[in-house]
């Protein structure tokens, strides 16, 4: 019941600006190209939803792989960083600088690499979207254990092993979900953005790049709907895994 | 065979070229409670890490228990306490106590039968299945101490156990802190910056004085015991702060003003 009047404020919110978008595009009379009224969007996001989610369903799948290959590497590569210091030396600041590369403009490079029709080049650009934030979070959660808590373990004896397992490993959890609820936003902006240079006709991006291109905005938008319920369901599955892993922390409840 | 015994540590920090600890000798006997005291930089929390195997002595050699340090640190020959608790919140308080337990190989049934005792030993059985972070910083503490005595321990290492408490629960942790080490018979090493505090809890007082850390005079405490919350205003309790309060300010001349201001505070 709490929850409930806690989402209200945020549902009334919700409904507001869907009903101004509506009064307003009616009233106003603008072009459909420019912006179509929502219960037109609604309407078209029913009537071709034979053809919209399985699009949906395509890309979801090649963001999934790409989340789980980047964000799997990245624990892996947090891993040696954290572990051996010499890794850490040669590989970070090439790391940062690759950070700093708008990864998004390699698209096409990688449809050359994997052939730009199958799923695999979506799943390298939202792997590699995904890699360097849970790569750098996790290496950052990785580091945060307290100098006190690594000298009470080694008041027990314990070996390095213990201290990861027992410390450096929990210390992290929290950080690791934080980096992968953002890369489960940009594993769907990758795929899609991905299929916007080109990709199977079965692909939800490809859906929405040509609906765009021969003016049927309604499907365009309806497209960008089933696209960010599929990005929000992604995002929820993290948030109901770090409640199960990080049951303990004190802040994840209302996160 | 005493439980502590330093032969001239020096104990010197590269950076900076800082002498912490200059020549220590102390020997400590079963069942003593000793607390190092001495303004900052006087190399108390050192001594006491150079105790534990924490940070190794420049020159000089440290036996616990007739062992060298290292080699008891292995045995888990100590228990440690710190001033932050140092508790994991992904464990219950039960779960925390029972850590150095596991790290020992215990089995299940005897770590839950001895992590039962040390609840009660410290009252906070209600809140065995409560996270660290459901606790005030006065009970966390004393989950702290449970889990430093759990596995029975000959020596216990605390430095400044209670030094980011208020007055009032530090002065009630500190009756706690009395009863549990006189029903368990533990030799302790209490580092502190408290007079009051040394006082009360010692058996004797380390007092050590600055840059080189040195240690300036010993005082036994002859308070009878058990020591109650009426010791305080005992006219004996007086004469021994005192006595600590001159040691420490006959080596005074090195004491910055923000040391002085601390010393002032105590009185």
């Amino acid at each position: 019941m709490k929850r409930i009047v806690e989402w209200l404020p945020a549902l009334a919110v919700f409904v507001l600006v869907v009903g101004l978008w509506e009064g307003l595009v009616r009233a106003l009379h603008v072009q459909q190209f420019l912006l179509p009224k929502p219960s037109t969007i609604v309407s078209v996001f029913w009537s071709d939803r034979h053809t919209l989610w399985p699009a949906g369903w395509y890309t979801f799948k090649e963001a999934l792989g790409g989340f789980a290959i980047g964000s799997g590497l990245g624990i892996l590569a947090a891993t040696l960083v954290g572990r051996f210091k010499t890794v850490g030396t040669a590989l970070m600041p090439i790391f940062i600088a690759a950070n700093a590369v708008p990864i998004i403009a390699f698209a096409p490079i990688f449809g050359a690499w994997f052939n730009p029709i199958s799923p695999r080049s979506k799943m390298a650009v939202a792997g590699v979207l995904c890699f360097l934030p849970v790569m750098v979070n996790t290496l950052r959660g990785l580091n945060s254990a307290k100098p006190r808590q690594i000298e009470l373990m080694r008041s027990y004896a314990a070996s390095e092993l213990e201290i990861w397992r027992r410390v450096r490993v929990p210390t992290a959890l929290p950080f690791l979900f934080t980096a992968l609820k953002v890369a489960s936003v940009l594993a769907m902006i990758g795929a899609i953005v991905g299929e916007y240079f080109g990709g199977s006709l079965d692909a939800l991006g490809v859906t929405i790049n040509n609906a765009a291109d021969v003016f049927q905005f309604p499907l365009a938008w309806a497209g960008i709907l089933v696209a960010s319920l599929l990005g929000i369901a992604l995002y929820g599955a993290v948030v109901a895994a770090e409640r199960v892993v990080v049951r303990w922390a004190p802040d994840t409840r209302d996160a | 065979m005493s439980v502590v015994e330093i032969k001239g540590v020096t104990k010197t920090f590269a950076h900076g070229n800082v002498t912490a600890l200059e020549n220590i000798e102390l020997e400590l006997q079963p069942g003593e409670f000793v607390s190092l005291i001495g303004p900052s930089g006087c190399g108390k929390s050192t001594l006491l890490r150079v105790i534990g195997d924490l940070t190794p002595p420049t020159r000089g050699s440290v036996t616990v228990n007739g062992k060298p340090a290292p080699r008891a640190r292995k045995d888990g020959d100590y228990g440690i306490v710190f001033q932050d608790s140092v508790l994991f919140d992904w464990r219950t308080v039960a779960k925390n106590i029972a850590l150095p337990l596991e790290m020992l190989g215990w089995d299940r049934e005897r770590r839950k039968t001895r992590v039962d005792e040390m609840l009660d030993l410290v009252e906070l059985r209600s809140f065995a299945d409560h996270h660290p972070w459901q606790l005030s910083g006065g009970m966390q503490q004393r989950v702290s101490i449970a889990r430093a005595l759990s596995f029975e321990p000959a020596l216990l290492l605390m430095d400044e156990p209670f030094g980011a408490l208020d007055e009032m629960t530090r002065e009630r942790l500190n009756l706690e802190l009395l009863s549990i080490w006189e029903k368990l018979g533990s030799t302790v090493v209490f580092v502190t910056h408290s007079i009051s505090e040394a006082v009360f809890l010692s058996t004797r007082v380390v007092v050590m004085s600055p840059r080189p850390g040195r240690i300036a005079g010993v005082v036994d405490i002859d308070l009878p015991t058990p020591r109650t919350a009426e010791t305080r205003y005992t006219p004996r309790f007086f004469e021994l702060v005192t006595k600590v309060r001159e040691l420490l300010r006959s080596r005074g001349e090195h004491l910055l003003p923000e040391e002085e201001e601390l010393l002032e505070a105590d009185r």
